[in-house]
This record gives structure tokens, C-alpha cells and sequence, in this order.
């Protein structure tokens, strides 16, 4: 049994403009001991998809539809006291705005340690020492001293690094960390990442990374969902993702970063502007803004084509492929 | 002198650059944060020259300090030859010499007309005679970096992030400067809109034969758009070369930290990559320790290093390195 099985979720915020469809049919699952990566334009669903699955969603928002099981248990419907239950103990988020998630008023140590003897087994002694080892693990320099300081004493790298360790520190089933090392030194950002793939291989946690960087997904995720206008686009191994991309959208992402092989060239953008969720085309979000668009994509909304066992993408461009591949 | 070229007259010189802020530590004391300490490069026309560097080791300072925007605390700016001095220096280097800044959102008006945004620089400058001279310039400047002339009406926080880094360069470039400092301008902006805004500093390079500063956190977009690259270290420059070889060959001990920290977008590549970790504490420009500024943090430091300030020494043709171990480590 998956970990965590997301089906067909729909999520919407109904607002004074109208119904904001965030996320328009998602699906996914997760194994133990896995990461999978979330990318994706600005706007596209990743975070809403999170705090789907944490269902702590703003007031206008709704999952209006689709399942969300962990460990085979639907969380959808589930009451707050269940939801409470998985909250931090069993799945714990790092936010991606790390000054709205601390609590100005108490010590970095108090909060640590409140999330520590909250959702493990010990004692205050036991949770002092884990926070403050927490805390040395993310490079906050002077840890037992940082421990007695408040938040407004921290630089915004420095808050975020505490997020991380409090969120690692609460030995979560799973970590979903969305845009957390977006406002990190990348030298900083590399420590982090390789403590959290540690902590993960050696509890067996599963993360979900939310990122817009693909250097990032490149070196922690084993699995990679591409998101755009609330969909999924294409989904599967992260070298699949990266050396077969079958989506027009991820071609387009992959074809406009600097890399280490398109130096002194232009580089190849992707044209027009991001999706308006209130205006959606008919066939194919990505259309209007895709290069190789023919007619039937313009006119209708493309199906999941399985590319292979690990591969499965949402582009019109496959079907060519998937009827010669149904002839042999 | 350190760090500069002396084969041609680059467009500007970076004599011994310091910025120092007073800090107060108490009533009436104050202690300096020595933000830019001591920096001396050229850079030549035409050239894009990259600042990479920690957050907090002094880039965006370095840039506004440059452009006087802040008054140096010493050294000097030699722009065409010219030592940059008196108040009239400076007014004229402002009508050559701008910024971009990094947030497109917070650094325009909103309730100013995209028209307005660009043609307040040229309305400052006096840098036209009629009403439909100064009207023919926005558009001008509008087809520049990619707007519609029926953009011209609208406001900026109408516009996507992409589009308003667009009307930050058009109002940049409004009085016709040679050299701009581009401070993190991409970084606010979604991937797959930085491509767009990065060719178009590019195309803006060749059209108008600018020279760049270009300062960012994403080493590869500032290898992609430079031709050479200066790495800072808490308020000191540690190396400087061309892109590709600081890039391919980092030399300083921090250059080759930093570059192997860089997440390659590559699953094979990023497997294969070994980094190499940096210990230690991460020293504030209030208490910068003594000798080398990396020293604390350094694999390679060794007594000597703690004790003298390694200068920035050009050890192979166009290379400048700051290290005393540098020859012996290899
Ligand atoms: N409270 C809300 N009310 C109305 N719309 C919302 C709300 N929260 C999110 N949305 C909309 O839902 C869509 C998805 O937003 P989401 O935050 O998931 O994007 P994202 O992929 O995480 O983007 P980013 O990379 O910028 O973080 C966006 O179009 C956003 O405007
Ligand atoms: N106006 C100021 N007054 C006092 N200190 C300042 C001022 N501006 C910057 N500093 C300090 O000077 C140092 C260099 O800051 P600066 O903003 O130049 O860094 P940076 O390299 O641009 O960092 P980032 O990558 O985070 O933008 C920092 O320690 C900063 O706190
Ligand atoms: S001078 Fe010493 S401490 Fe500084 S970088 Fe070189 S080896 Fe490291
Ligand atoms: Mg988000
Ligand atoms: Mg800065």
C-alpha cells in the first residue's frame, strides 16, 4: 500500500471573481523512503495541492472533490481532530514564507521543543539536546545560545533553517517541504539538502519538494510530478522527466534554463504569459503558449498518455507515438 | 593594482572601493560594518562582468556604492578616465550609469502610467524639447525591451513580473546610459519568464552597446550572461576570471565551495558531483575576523592565514586570486 495516494483532486477557491480552480484533477502516490519533486509555474497548484493533503486550506478554499489516502485511510472528510492527529506528527509542511510560520513572542528553543515533545517520545531533557543538535545539523552557528534567542534576533536564512530543523526534528511519516531553500546561499541550500536526504534514508521518511529549481529536483527527487494551470502535465522518474520529457510545457522549462551545455547560446524561452485560472482555454492549457500546437489541442483537452511503466504525460504530441506503439 | 586590466582604458575602474556603515553599539558609539572593504576591478566596454557572492557579502553595496548612489567611504570610480569627485562628476556619471533592481513589483509606482514610469527619468534630465519628442522616446524605449505601444496607458500592476522587469529596464534606460548595474533582476521572476528576460539583456547588450555589472545568486545564469565573474567574501573580492574558468577551474578555496554547492539541473551529473563542505562559523562584517576573511571556514587555512590579509594577486594571465596558500594548494 502507497503512503500516500492522492486521486483526482480538485481544489478551488471560490471567490468574488468566481471559482478559482487551483488544482484540477491531481493524482499521485507516494511510497515510504521516497521524494517526489513538484514543479511548476508560479500559480500552477503546487502549494494548494499541500495544503490539500493538510487540508489547512484558507477559508475560501474547498476540495471539492477526489481522495486523498494515507496509509490507505481517506483524509478527505476526515474531522479536525484527525486532521490534528496527522498534522506534525505523521506529515509536517515547511512553509514557504518562513517569517509567517514562527511565533514572534516565544525563545527559537521554546518553539523547537514544543513541536519535539509534542510529537515524539521524550523527555525535556532528551528534547533540549535534539533541538539543539537539530539546530547544529541546519548551520546555526552557537546553538545552545540561538536557542534562548526570538525569532526577530534571526536573519531570514536563519529563520527558515529553524523551520527545517523543526520540521526534521518532529520525525514526520512525511515531509513536505515546499520552496524551502528558495531563500538560501546555495552553499547553505547543499547542507540542507543532503541532511534531509540523510534524515530521510535513515528514518525512511518520504518528502514531497516543492521547487521551481530543477538543479534541486535533479539531486533529491527520485520521482517528479510537472504541474501547470492546476493539472499535471506530465509525471514520472526524475531521469525520465529530465532525458525523455514528453510534455511540450517541460520540453519548454528544460530547453530555457542555463545549463552546463547551452553557454554563449540564446537561450530558448518559453513565449507569452502565465495561465489566468479564471479564463481557461478549452483544449490544452498549455496552447496558447505552446510552439508546436495543432489543431486538436487547441480544441480539446488532452488525455494521460503512458509513455512507459514510469513515464505518463498529458500532451497531444504523444498520440502518434502511443498509435504506433499500438500497432506493433 | 589588483584586479585590474592594464593592457586598454576600461569604461570603469574600481580603485581600493570601501563602504563603511556606522553601526550603533550603544549611546553615541558607534562601530563601522565594513559592508565593501578594499575592492579594485575594471570593467571594460562592452563586457558583462558578474558579482556573485553570499547574501550579505556586499554585492548590492558594492553596486550602489559604484554608482555613488551611496558616497564611497574611500577608494574611487574612474569612469572613461575620469575620476568620479565632485557633485557635478556625479550628476553627470547618473545620466551614464543606472541601476535594475530586483523586485519588479515594489520598485514601481502603481499609480503611475507604464508611460509615466519611463518618461519620469527623461522629465528629471530635461532629456527632451516637446511633448511628442518625449512620447516618440517612451515608445522608443517601450519597443526596446518587447512592450506594445498600447502597453503605454496602462498601469504596472496590471502587468505579470516579466513584464514589469521590462518597464524597470525600459525606465533604466531612459537616459541613455552606457553601463547599468543589474541587481538580482531575474531572481523575483518565474523560470520559464527568466529566459525571456535574460536574452533580453542580451539583445539590449548588442543593440546598444551597454556594459553590465550583474549581480545575482543563481550561478548559472550569471556564468550564461558573463563574460567574467568576481566572487565576494564578506566585503572582499577573492577571485576573478573569465566565466568558463571560474566556472570549469575555481581556484580560491570559497570559489570551489561555492561551485561545488551549485544543484546542477542534471540527474546524472548531480549524482556524480561531490561536494565539498564548508564548516565552521559564517563571520558578520561587524566582527570580520583577522587575516583571510574565509579563514574560519576554510579547508585549506593554516595558522599563517589567521594572521595577514592575502591580497588579490593576478596568478595566471587575467586571474586574480585572493589566497596565501593558493600556489602550494593547486
Ligand atoms: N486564498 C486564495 N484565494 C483565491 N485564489 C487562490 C488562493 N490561494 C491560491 N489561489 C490561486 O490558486 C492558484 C494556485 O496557487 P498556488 O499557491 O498553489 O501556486 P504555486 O504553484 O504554489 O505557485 P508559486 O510557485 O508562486 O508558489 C493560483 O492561481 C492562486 O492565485
Ligand atoms: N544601509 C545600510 N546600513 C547598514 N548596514 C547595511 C546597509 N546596507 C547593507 N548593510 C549591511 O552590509 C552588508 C552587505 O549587504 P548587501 O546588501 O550589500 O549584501 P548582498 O551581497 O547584496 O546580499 P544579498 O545577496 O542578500 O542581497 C550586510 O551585512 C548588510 O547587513
Ligand atoms: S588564505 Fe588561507 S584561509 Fe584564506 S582561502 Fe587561502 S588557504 Fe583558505
Ligand atoms: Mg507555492
Ligand atoms: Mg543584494
Amino acid at each position: 500500500m502507497a503512503l500516500l495516494e492522492v486521486k483526482d483532486l480538485h481544489t478551488s477557491f471560490f471567490t468574488d471573481a468566481g471559482e478559482v480552480r487551483a488544482v484540477n484533477g491531481v493524482s499521485f502516490t507516494l511510497d515510504r523512503g521516497k521524494v517526489l519533486g513538484i514543479v511548476g509555474e508560479s500559480g500552477s497548484g503546487k502549494s494548494v495541492t499541500a495544503y490539500s493533503i493538510m487540508q489547512i486550506l484558507a477559508s475560501t478554499g474547498k476540495i471539492v472533490s477526489g481522495s486523498i489516502k494515507f496509509e490507505g485511510e481517506e483524509l478527505v472528510g476526515a474531522d479536525e481532530k484527525k486532521m490534528k492527529e496527522i498534522r506534525g506528527n505523521r506529515i509536517s509542511i515547511i512553509f514557504q514564507d518562513p517569517m509567517t510560520s514562527l511565533n514572534p513572542t516565544y525563545t527559537i528553543g521554546h518553539q523547537l521543543m514544543e513541536a519535539i515533545l509534542l510529537h515524539t517520545n521524550r523527555n525535556k531533557q532528551q528534547a533540549w539536546d535534539r533541538a539543539v543538535e537539530m539546530l547544529r545539523l541546519v548551520n546555526v552557528n552557537e546553538p545552545e545560545k540561538r536557542m534562548k534567542q526570538y525569532p526577530f534576533e534571526f536573519s531570514g536564512g536563519m529563520r527558515q533553517r529553524v523551520m527545517i530543523a523543526m520540521a526534521l526534528a518532529c520525525e514526520p511519516d512525511i515531509l513536505i517541504a515546499d520552496e524551502p531553500t528558495t531563500a538560501l546561499d546555495v552553499t547553505i541550500q547543499a547542507g540542507i539538502l543532503e541532511l534531509m536526504k540523510e534524515i530521510q534514508k535513515e528514518m525512511g521518511m518520504a518528502i514531497i519538494m516543492i521547487t521551481h529549481d530543477l538543479g534541486v529536483v535533479a539531486q533529491l527527487c527520485d520521482e517528479v510530478v510537472v504541474m501547470y494551470a492546476g493539472s499535471i502535465c506530465e509525471q514520472g522518474t526524475a531521469d525520465e522527466i529530465f532525458y525523455n520529457p514528453c510534455h511540450e510545457y517541460t520540453k519548454g522549462l528544460l530547453r530555457s534554463i542555463p545549463t552546463t551545455g547551452n553557454e554563449g547560446q540564446r537561450l530558448q524561452p518559453i513565449s507569452g504569459t502565465p495561465i489566468d485560472l479564471l479564463n481557461m482555454p478549452r483544449g490544452c492549457a498549455f496552447a496558447p503558449r505552446c510552439d508546436a500546437a495543432m489543431k486538436i489541442c487547441i480544441n480539446e483537452k488532452c488525455e494521460r498518455f503512458l509513455i512507459n511503466d514510469n513515464h505518463a504525460a498529458a500532451c497531444w504530441m504523444n498520440i502518434k507515438k502511443a498509435k504506433e506503439g499500438g500497432k506493433q | 593594482m589588483s584586479g585590474t586590466n592594464q593592457s586598454s582604458e576600461p569604461l570603469i575602474r574600481v580603485s581600493h572601493l570601501k563602504q563603511y556603515f556606522p553601526i550603533s553599539t550603544g549611546f553615541f558609539q558607534t562601530r563601522p560594518l565594513k559592508a565593501v572593504d578594499d575592492i579594485s576591478f575594471d570593467i571594460m566596454e562592452g563586457e558583462t562582468l558578474g558579482l556573485v557572492g553570499e547574501s550579505g557579502c556586499g554585492k548590492t553595496t558594492a553596486g550602489r556604492t559604484i554608482l555613488h548612489l551611496y558616497k564611497p567611504t574611500d577608494g574611487e570610480v574612474i569612469y572613461r578616465g575620469k575620476s568620479i569627485r565632485t557633485a557635478k562628476d556625479i550628476e553627470e556619471f547618473r545620466r551614464k550609469a543606472t541601476m535594475v533592481f530586483q523586485d519588479p513589483y515594489s520598485s514601481l509606482d502603481p499609480r503611475m502610467t507604464v508611460a509615466d514610469i519611463i518618461g519620469e527619468p527623461l522629465d528629471v534630465q530635461h532629456l527632451y524639447k516637446t511633448k511628442e519628442e518625449r512620447r516618440e522616446r517612451i515608445l522608443e524605449l517601450m519597443d526596446h525591451v518587447g512592450l506594445n505601444s498600447e502597453h503605454a496607458a496602462r498601469y504596472a500592476h496590471e502587468f505579470s513580473g516579466g513584464q514589469r522587469q521590462r518597464v524597470g529596464i525600459a525606465r533604466s534606460l531612459a537616459v541613455n546610459p552606457d553601463f547599468i548595474v543589474c541587481d538580482e533582476p531575474v531572481s523575483a521572476l518565474d523560470v520559464s519568464i527568466q529566459a525571456q528576460v535574460i536574452n533580453m539583456f542580451d539583445e539590449l547588450q548588442e543593440k546598444l552597446n551597454l556594459t553590465y555589472l550583474f549581480i545575482a545568486h543563481d550561478l548559472l545564469v550569471v556564468r550564461h550572461i558573463s563574460d567574467r565573474i568576481a566572487v565576494m567574501y564578506l566585503g572582499h573580492m577573492v577571485e576573478l576570471a573569465g566565466a568558463d574558468e571560474i566556472y570549469d577551474r575555481p581556484l580560491h578555496p570559497y570559489t570551489r565551495a561555492l561551485i561545488s554547492a551549485v544543484p546542477v539541473p542534471d540527474p546524472v551529473q548531480a549524482r556524480a558531483n561531490q561536494r565539498i563542505p564548508m564548516t565552521g562559523e559564517i563571520p558578520s562584517p561587524l566582527n570580520a575576523p583577522p587575516g583571510c576573511p574565509f579563514h574560519t571556514r576554510c579547508p585549506y587555512a593554516k595558522e599563517s592565514c589567521k594572521e595577514s590579509m592575502p591580497e588579490l594577486r593576478e596568478i595566471e594571465k587575467g586571474r586574480f586570486v585572493a589566497c596565501h596558500r593558493i600556489e602550494e594548494i593547486g
